[in-house]
């Protein structure tokens, strides 16, 4: 219906740009950090609401592109919706809700500095979240992505130490420098190619592009994307660790990184088309290396003492479950990288806000030093097991879900390694999650800790509680989410 | 395509057929008025004023032109090739219209600047200089005569000079700087001038239309071809071709901060488009030495440019250099798409000629902020600025990530089309292949150079002693203004890609606004 369509736009718009008006808040009230802080806050609330203003008049179907300005012959930027998009606004902006409030609470905990510039570039970087999360072609999609990339270094440099800054500075490096050098040579070769850079339902390489040139092109993209943090181009990751925890939270466990694996699946999806890759076999060495990925980056996190570090790696780990799920070239394999975005998101995002909040109590950092500490952070702890163990993949949890899909598309596609490599994975989550729960809880408890309860402010207890419990109910919804999610595997 | 003459007679009486002799008299005429008034006060507004009407000329010739055609305009009567003649088409007005743009943009910059930077008494003689300089670019751009294109290269360079020179009332190194371009600007006209003899000796006319007839004609001898090489190396030196760019560090540095936009967003796009002119219109791309010329020396030079400038910019201490050995580098773009010879490398080229120039112009400005408020450029002086004047660097930052070419911003639409028109001749040549990855590589040396800025503006911490305070209106206006262009020609650029293509169209026709047909050279 008309009505319905112009109303979608709208809303649209008005989610990419609340974030520039909370930005623009946040620099004209800087002084006054209560107004500024509640603005924000009610900007991310309202930027949540028109993404499920969309969801509600949209729902699963795509829709068709609207352009905005026109580039090039045949290149426009402009947005659709479609439902992986959909999904991936949802959480960005939901979670976006809660990071807030608990970076509120983490900032002035913490006693950080330039509070008004850091929640400024915050919004920057989720207002070009949405526009990766609604573009419909590629050129739209980059444009954001790099946007992204530019404004969230200030987020990662924000302390100013030499350390941060050279931490930023490898960020922006690796970041840049792949999106540049290789996924911009690869969109302009499809542009090239084929004359358009349109997301299309079965890809739009098919019948252009034959021989050497397709793995090629793939692998591009594939390292080309570095937000997905492919190894070996992962070490941006670890680097911005030294950002504030809440940038660590919600940009990088749920918004870059979702954002590259994102980009990673729309490519899959709609640039090369599932069936074509999986004419070609041209994703084969891919999924190979997705593989390794799994396996490498969860045996570098064991070692990792540092616990933001450790959860690191472990992201790079999860992120190559979703480029695995596209690689495999199968439906259920695409529907469980999907899955994977909305499962890891609630579960990583728990396990930050839970490091930045022992952070912000006790100022400890590495998890030798966490011994004991339990019996003063149950709330805390206990989130963070229940993350811990959604990330691992067991049930009731939500994160069983989609290596249950990865694996079904591993059978489908006859890789029966990829069923081990999967349960694998598995176990060595076991081995570097849960060791800290135990040690917290079970160890005798060192002197200098209180063995009362001695929670960090509620406004940093209180986001990661919600999310844990997000994880719990995101396991019976599973079923509502693969059949939101069907379009985009459908012919 | 159709050539639709728009012939202006000498009985014209209209003042809007008079147009493309005004784009150029006006300036001229401004320069003595400032001159015969000798006043202070007055010197700036008729600077601006006649900059504006410069402005409104150009984009009234655009529209007229942007579809296709020319305009050519007699001098006196006297019909070409006797004559001399202003031809008109879209090629040119793109850039007359980006160089009077600029100027006008300028000028409220320069209000401040000179101010600070130039001694009172020479205010009206420098905005004099300042206005011939701004006739000598537009007259080498309009005109359609080539001993006529000599002339007006010798009146922008020598006002150049003077400008340039301006900067010692800072720091005497002007001199120097000013000396150096003397001595190279002159070497540069000299062998221009050289190679309009030979294809004066082997033709007999001037007049550029004529002339690429006549040449058609003649086919490839050995006077032709010695005067293609005086004439690209002669205009080479203008552009600052890698490696006759050596004037261009000093020049840049030390002249003064209004002088530096100015020129950097103007001069070399002026001398690159009378480049363009000469080999793609007087001569043609199907002589086999010039398509060779391109392959064997542009291409090259072009690449070496970008990586070596951008190198040697990642290491400078001083801003403003670091800017000039950018633009060096820039320079090196803009020739490789005409190296690559297709119709989306020309149009890259022309496109990053005007993309670049906003940046490039923005940066300057932004130094010349700092420089109004610190005294200096070195990144020592600079550092930490980034919280005391929020404005200029956040326009700062604007041109840096346009100069870089991130996605948003206008550098980054003429980089697509430079990968994209290497990528395009890969089908033939598999070795553009090469090109396209030099073209990515050699962008990521600008995020180098220009990231490091950034960091000195923003992380490194401010001195204690410092008072520097927000630069004023009068350089923030025309700084957002530029700023704005930037982030606008990055989103929505069908405006300019149309007529950047439309021009790249008529260069490579070699005959639209040269020559009446194309059957002359049997071109496809």
């Amino acid at each position: 219906m008309e009505f319905y369509t112009l109303d979608t736009m709208t809303a649209l718009y008005c989610a990419m740009l609340l974030p520039f008006l909370a930005m623009a808040g946040n620099m004209a009230f800087s002084g006054m950090q209560n107004v500024r802080d509640t603005f924000t806050l009610l900007c991310a609330v309202l930027t949540f609401s028109c993404v499920l203003m969309i969801l509600s008049n949209v729902g699963n179907d795509v829709t068709e592109p609207v352009s905005l300005f026109n580039v090039f012959p045949g290149v426009d930027i402009a947005f659709n919706i479609e439902p992986l998009g959909l999904l991936f606004a949802i959480i960005a902006s939901g979670l976006w809700i809660l990071t807030h409030i608990y970076g509120v609470g983490y900032m002035r905990g913490n006693n950080e500095k330039h509070h008004a510039r850091f929640f400024a570039c915050f919004c920057i970087a989720i207002s070009s979240v949405i526009g990766i999360a609604f573009a419909s072609n590629m050129f739209t999609l980059f444009l954001f992505y790099e946007i992204l990339t530019v404004s969230t270094y200030p987020l990662v440099a924000h302390k100013g130490t030499p350390e941060s800054i050279r931490g930023a500075r490898t960020y922006l490096a690796i970041l840049i420098g792949t999106s540049v050098a290789l996924q911009l040579t690869a969109i302009i070769w499809t542009y090239v190619l084929t004359g358009t850079l349109d997301f299309t339902q079965g890809g739009i390489l098919e019948g252009k592009v034959v021989g050497w040139i397709v793995p090629v092109l793939l692998g591009l993209y594939a390292f080309g994307i570095g937000k997905a943090a492919l190894m070996p181009f992962h070490k941006w990751l670890p680097a911005a660790m030294v950002a504030p925890t809440p940038v660590s939270a919600l940009l990088h466990a749920v918004a870059v990184v979702k954002a590259g694996v994102f980009t990673m699946l729309k490519v899959g999806i709609y640039i090369f088309g599932i069936d074509f890759l999986a004419d070609t076999g041209a994703s084969e060495w891919l999924m190979w290396l997705a593989a390794y990925s799994i396996i490498a980056a969860s045996i570098i996190a064991m070692y990792q003492d540092n616990l933001k570090k450790r959860l690191a790696y472990s992201t790079i780990s999860q992120l190559s479950y979703i480029t695995l799920g596209m690689a495999l070239a199968s439906s259920m394999g695409a529907l469980g990288g999907g899955m994977h975005i909305a499962m890891h998101a609630m579960g990583k995002i728990t396990l930050f806000m839970c490091a930045g909040a022992i952070y912000v109590k006790f100022h400890k950092t590495e998890i030798s030093q966490m011994t004991g500490l339990g019996r003063a952070m149950p709330i805390t702890f206990a989130a963070f097991f229940i993350a811990s163990l959604s990330i691992i993949g067991l049930p009731p949890l939500g994160g069983s879900w989609p290596k249950f899909l990865l694996m079904l598309g591993a059978v489908d596609t006859g890789h029966y390694i990829i069923i081990g490599v999967l349960m694998l994975s598995s176990l060595l989550n076991v081995a570097y999650l849960l060791p800290i729960v135990g040690r917290a809880f079970f160890l005798p408890i060192p002197n200098d800790i209180p063995r009362t309860y001695n929670e960090a402010p509620i406004l940093c207890w209180l986001p990661p509680a919600l999310t844990a419990i997000g994880c719990i109910i995101l396991f019976f919804y599973a079923g509502t989410l693969q059949d939101f999610l069907t379009p985009i595997v459908q012919k | 395509m159709a050539n639709t003459a728009l012939v202006a007679e000498h009985t014209a009486r209209t003042l809007y057929d008079h147009l493309p002799l005004l784009q150029v008299l006006v300036p001229f005429c401004a320069a003595p008025l400032i001159v015969l008034l000798g006043s202070r006060r007055l010197a700036w507004p008729l600077a601006f004023v006649s900059s504006a009407i410069a402005l409104i000329i150009s984009v009234m010739l655009m529209m007229s032109v942007r579809e296709g055609g020319y305009i050519s305009y007699t001098m006196g009567g006297w019909s070409p090739p006797l004559g001399i003649e202003y031809r008109i088409d879209a090629t040119n007005a793109y850039v007359l219209m980006l160089i009077s743009a600029i100027g006008t943009v300028v000028l409220p910059f320069a209000y401040v600047s000179v101010k600070d930077e130039i001694r009172s008494k020479d205010h009206s003689l420098f905005y004099a200089c300042w206005m011939l300089c701004l006739t000598g670019l537009l007259g080498m751009v309009a005109t359609g005569d080539a001993f006529n294109v000599f002339v007006f290269l010798e009146i922008s360079s020598l006002s150049t000079y003077v400008l340039v020179a301006q900067g010692a009332a800072r720091d005497r190194r002007a001199l120097t700087a000013a000396y150096d371009y003397l001595i190279m600007g002159t070497i540069g006209a000299t062998f221009f001038v050289i190679g309009l003899g030979m294809l004066y000796m082997a033709t007999g006319t001037l007049n550029m239309a004529d002339l690429a007839d006549r040449i058609a004609d003649q086919g490839a001898n050995r006077t032709v071809r010695s005067g293609f090489a005086f004439i690209v190396v002669g205009l080479g030196l203008k552009v600052a071709m890698f490696p006759l760019h050596l004037w261009l560090p000093k020049a840049y540095t030390f002249a003064p901060s209004a002088v530096t936009v100015f020129l950097s967003a103007t001069a070399t796009k002026a001398a690159l488009y009378v480049l363009m002119r000469f080999i793609f219109s007087v001569y043609h791309p199907d002589f086999s030495f010039t398509t060779n010329a391109l392959e064997i020396i542009f291409l090259p030079l072009a690449i070496i440019a970008m990586f070596s400038a951008s190198f040697v910019a990642a290491f400078q201490i001083n801003f403003k250099r670091m800017l000039a050995y950018s633009s060096i580098a820039q320079v090196g773009y803009m020739l490789l798409g005409i190296a690559i010879l297709t119709e989306t490398g020309l149009t890259a080229a022309l496109l990053h000629m005007f993309n670049h120039g906003l940046a490039k112009a923005l940066l300057f400005m932004g130094v010349g902020a700092l420089v109004l408020r610190t005294g200096s450029a070195f990144y020592t002086q600079i550092s930490g600025l980034g919280r005391k004047m929020p404005l200029t660097c956040g326009a700062i930052v604007v041109g840096g990530l346009s100069l870089i070419g991130v996605p948003g911003t206008a550098g980054f639409l003429s980089k697509w089309l430079l990968v994209q028109a290497a990528l395009e001749r890969v089908a033939e040549n598999s070795s553009f292949l090469l090109v396209s990855i030099a073209i990515v590589l050699s962008s990521l040396l600008a995020v180098v150079y220009v990231w490091r800025v950034f960091e000195v503006l923003y992380l490194r911490e401010p001195d204690p002693n410092s008072t520097a305070t927000e630069a004023p209106l009068m350089m923030l206006i025309p700084m957002w203004i530029l700023a704005g262009s930037c982030l606008w020609f990055g989103l929505s650029t069908d405006f300019l890609y149309d007529i950047a293509n439309q021009a790249a169209l008529g260069l490579l026709d070699g005959s639209m606004g040269m020559l009446d047909s194309n059957e002359a050279l049997g071109v496809k």
